[in-house]
């Protein structure tokens, strides 16, 4: 059922994950990506390998993929999604327990440091999230991701996601928080990871 | 079935055979890891066989499948041609349309099949919506050009495509219900055109003929490899409705449109610095490298056979009724 959904989802936007380097689960992975649609993480997710796939709880934003039924259903039943708080008032907790804990157990998660979709599919400024998430978990790989165009299949405020071709880049295994980097330096550095791999700084 | 299609499949099935087989033995001769152009032409001519026994498959499942077939093909280049065009958030819903609209639309009226319809739907009623819902949509930079792209698009992956099956009703005295035949002549010499003007630019290749354009192109490729498409033109002429200088003259109409077609759509890519026009099809490229030649010598190819050879395809075929039903409910 999910394997063929994943296949689905591969035929219908193009997206492939060729081979991936190091054997899953021998260190936990925090695969970091750009945000341009709702289809993101679905899509990245349907395009890795399926050990890998079995891996991944992708996060994702509690006020969208909690609200309906059919939402609540991809997130939970097929992408194991790490439902995250997003808004101040009900950020009582921690908002990097759940992903810590999933870390913690031998998981890969997925994480958009923007924040949220870019409406023109061009990067802004990364969030602290994976800052303090490497600093207090050091001995997990950090790998960059590019999603292209998908916010032209499915952009901001459509409902119609469009046939068109998308493409998921997967980049090396980066160096992780560098002994006093500051957190601009870190955040900035990450930025040029994922930008790199769609062709531009 | 019909047996001369039976001997064009056994043909094709040597053909591809004796590439293949070459193929093989070109790798086993060679000592070390074979090269590029070699690993290529293999995947080229494993592709081959998958893409002659989906063709032959078609013909062979009726007038439906083959429809359905085209239809998914115009699909496939279609989204090749958007992908590669840049299309800001502006033209979505204008695409939605294209995708899930008007291209279905085009095809059911080509397999109704409604002839009048066929010929309109596309460049009087899809060009009106697609500039109507892109102004709607309230974007104007670069409005033009994007409405053109769109329509350009849609004119040749879908439009002219959509001719292809369409021969296959083509009323042609003396010819009833081998149309299929037609068919595999136009893929046959248009594929074997660009296959034979490859190799004879490769073995004997000088002059370019459009360096900027489309580098490997040269003037010894396309008149051998023409001359030789032309040659199997005539010879396949015992399937056609033509005589074998008949057969010659449409192959040759095949090979000019054929490789006008190919060097246009080379230039469309190359103004999108692109080299391929996907990586569907492994060793080729996309669906539109492969069918870049067809684009154009369908739909002339089409009215040419009609003209000299078919009956009127408007008087054969006006609307049919159960379409008059659904669009004129109240008329008796």
């Amino acid at each position: 059922m999910k394997a063929l959904l994943a296949a689905l989802v591969r035929a219908v936007t193009g997206v492939r994950v060729g081979v991936i380097d190091g054997r899953p689960g021998e260190r936990s992975r925090i695969y970091f990506a750009n945000h341009s649609s709702h289809l993101d993480a679905l899509v990245f997710w349907a395009a890795l390998p399926e050990p890998w796939r079995e891996r991944l709880r992708p996060a994702a934003a509690a006020d969208y993929w909690g609200k309906t039924r059919l939402r609540r259903w991809v997130s939970e039943k097929v992408l194991n999604a790490v439902l995250i708080e997003r808004l101040a008032p009900s950020r009582e907790r921690d908002p990097l327990a759940g992903l810590m804990a999933v870390l913690n157990a031998g998981g890969d998660i997925l994480i958009f440091p923007e924040g949220t979709r870019q409406p023109d599919g061009v990067m802004r400024d990364f969030k602290p999230g994976l800052f303090h998430l490497i600093r207090r978990m050091p001995e997990v790989d950090l790998v960059p991701v590019y999603l292209e165009n998908l916010c032209r299949i499915l952009p901001k405020g459509e409902f119609l996601p469009l046939p068109l071709m998308g493409a998921v880049r997967l980049g090396q295994v980066v160096p992780g928080l560098k002994e006093g980097e500051a957190k601009e330096v870190f955040l900035q550095r990450m930025r040029l990871a994922v930008g790199e791999l769609g062709g531009n700084g | 079935m019909d047996t001369q299609l039976l001997i064009l499949f056994g043909a094709v099935f040597a053909l591809l055979s004796a590439g293949s087989l070459t193929t093989w033995i070109l790798m086993r001769r060679r000592e070390g890891e074979p090269g590029a152009v070699l690993l290529n032409l293999r995947s080229r001519c494993n592709a081959w066989w998958v893409m002659a026994a989906v063709f032959a498959m078609t013909l062979v499942i009726g007038k439906t499948g083959t429809f359905g077939f085209y239809a998914l093909l115009s699909f496939l280049a279609l989204r090749e041609f958007i992908t590669l065009n840049p299309t800001p958030r502006g033209d979505h819903r204008t695409l939605a349309w294209v995708f899930f609209v008007i291209l279905p639309l085009q095809y059911l009226f080509a397999w109704a099949p409604w002839y009048g319809m066929f010929q309109i739907w596309i460049p009087v009623y899809a060009f009106v919506l697609i500039p109507v819902r892109s102004a709607l949509a309230g974007e104007t930079e670069g409005f033009l050009s994007r409405c053109a792209k769109i329509q350009w698009g849609v004119l040749t992956c879908v439009y002219f495509l959509s001719h292809l099956p369409m021969l296959l009703y083509l009323p042609i005295p003396g010819y009833e219900g081998q149309n299929a035949k037609l068919l595999f002549f136009l893929v046959m010499v248009t594929q074997m055109s660009d296959v034979l003007q490859y190799v004879f630019g490769k073995l004997y290749g000088k002059r370019k003929l459009a360096p900027k354009v489309s580098p490997s192109k040269t003037w010894e490729g396309l008149i051998g490899g023409g001359l030789a498409a032309t040659g199997l033109g005539a010879a396949l002429s015992f399937a056609t409705p033509f005589t074998p200088w008949q057969a010659a003259a449409m192959a040759g109409l095949l090979v000019l449109t054929g490789f006008l077609g190919g060097l246009v759509m080379s230039a469309v890519k190359r103004s999108l610095q692109a080299k391929d026009w996907g990586h569907g099809i492994p060793g080729h490229g996309g669906v539109l490298d492969r069918l870049d030649s067809i684009l154009f010598s369908a739909p002339v190819f089409f009215h040419v056979v009609g003209f000299y050879f078919g009956d009127s395809m408007a008087r054969v075929y006006p609307m049919p009724d159960w379409l008059s039903r659904v669009l004129m409910p109240f008329s008796q």
